[in-house]
């Protein structure tokens, strides 16, 4: 917030985030359905099925506290997996502070509610291409983006747990989550040291699955990290 | 089905305080002091890492499968790749995914 912005300014970046944001609705819809239909099903009410989706909104988590519920784990441990699971958002947080962090402190609490994979990779990208703009542009791009995502998250997981198996399988909600994932961060790909990220991710994420608690995302994504920096460190002429 | 002794709202309230915690670490705790470039430079490629190392085992081994490759999610995961790198645009690479999917699974079914 270091010079005072037009309010024609601000409304613009919260059209860009909604505009942005709004191919997601298509993605985090079904993948909110699938929720609502696998929790109901686990035996989960209504209240507890909507409480999980409004509280914790991270779909690969709250899936993983239902699995482990229904494997009989002991509490402790659904807790630590399914948490360790959203640990990445720790990165998020750490990588979206450079442009969000002087933000008010009620913005920043709310910024983190609404974090998710969409929100960061989303804005992560926006802000990296456009680092000149304000912090109070950012932070309106970013709840642009998140402000028609999560009703839509609340939404399809109600949709969901109502209609139960109703659902057929041949819809594969299921083949839409990768699909939406990879349209994230595919045009991400714009230089060789963030191609050898990915292929360092990838490679590493295949190959230590069978790490208990997500660990093997965890290494995969420091050491994708740590060779993209790598290379930009000793090759800055390539990043450009 | 889960048992009824499981205590699902202690889980649901360690999730909702643990989750919002984790993602407010640094946006709270750091607000505006500078990271170094080191860090900066690291941070960078989060989105490029943890997505692909999210999705990759998500496509090789779809949990809807049981487990195993299947050639109508793989071919539409490297659709969107393909569509997403070469038009630099999250929509079409979505469209090529769904395409990819309802006329494989469309014909497969």
């Amino acid at each position: 917030m270091t010079q005072p912005q037009k309010p024609t300014d601000q409304t613009a970046a919260i059209w860009r985030g909604l505009r942005d944001g709004a191919p997601f609705q298509l993605i985090v819809t079904p993948f909110a359905i699938v929720f609502g239909v696998v929790a109901s099903e686990a035996g989960l009410d209504l209240l507890e099925v909507m409480a999980l989706s409004i509280l914790v909104i991270a779909g690969a988590s709250q899936l993983t506290a239902v699995q482990l519920m229904i494997d009989q784990a002991p509490v402790f441990m659904v807790v630590f997996a399914s948490l360790a699971v959203n640990m990445r958002m720790a990165m998020y947080s750490a990588a979206l502070t450079p442009h969000l962090g002087s933000a008010r402190l009620w913005q920043r609490a709310l910024a983190a509610y609404m974090m998710t994979d969409h929100a960061y990779a989303l804005s992560a990208i926006t802000f990296e291409k456009e680092a000149d703009r304000p912090t109070a542009w950012k932070v309106r791009y970013y709840f642009g983006v998140m402000v028609q995502i999560l009703p839509m998250w609340y939404l399809g997981t109600y949709v969901g747990a109502v209609l139960g198996n109703a659902i057929p399988p041949s819809f594969a909600l299921d083949a839409m989550v990768p699909v939406a994932f990879i349209a994230i961060f595919a045009p991400a790909l714009r230089t060789v040291a963030h191609i050898a990220a990915a292929f360092v991710a990838i490679v590493l994420a295949l190959s230590l699955a069978w790490l208990p608690w997500s660990l093997g995302l965890i290494v995969a994504a420091f050491a994708g990290m740590i060779v993209g920096a790598e290379i930009e460190r000793r090759k800055p002429e390539l990043i450009a | 089905m889960i048992s009824p002794d499981m205590p699902v709202w202690l889980v649901i309230a360690a999730l909702a305080i643990g989750t919002f915690l984790i993602r407010f670490s640094f946006l709270g705790l750091i607000g505006d002091r500078p990271l170094p470039d080191w860090v900066l430079r690291h941070l960078r490629y989060t989105a490029v890492t943890v997505i692909p190392a999210l999705v990759a085992p998500l496509l090789v081994w779809p949990a809807a499968t049981g487990g195993t490759l299947d050639p109508v999610r793989l071919t539409a995961g490297l659709a969107a790749l393909a569509t997403g790198y070469l038009l630099r645009s999250t929509i079409w690479a979505i469209l090529a995914g769904i395409t990819v999917i309802a006329i494989g699974l469309g014909f497969a079914g």
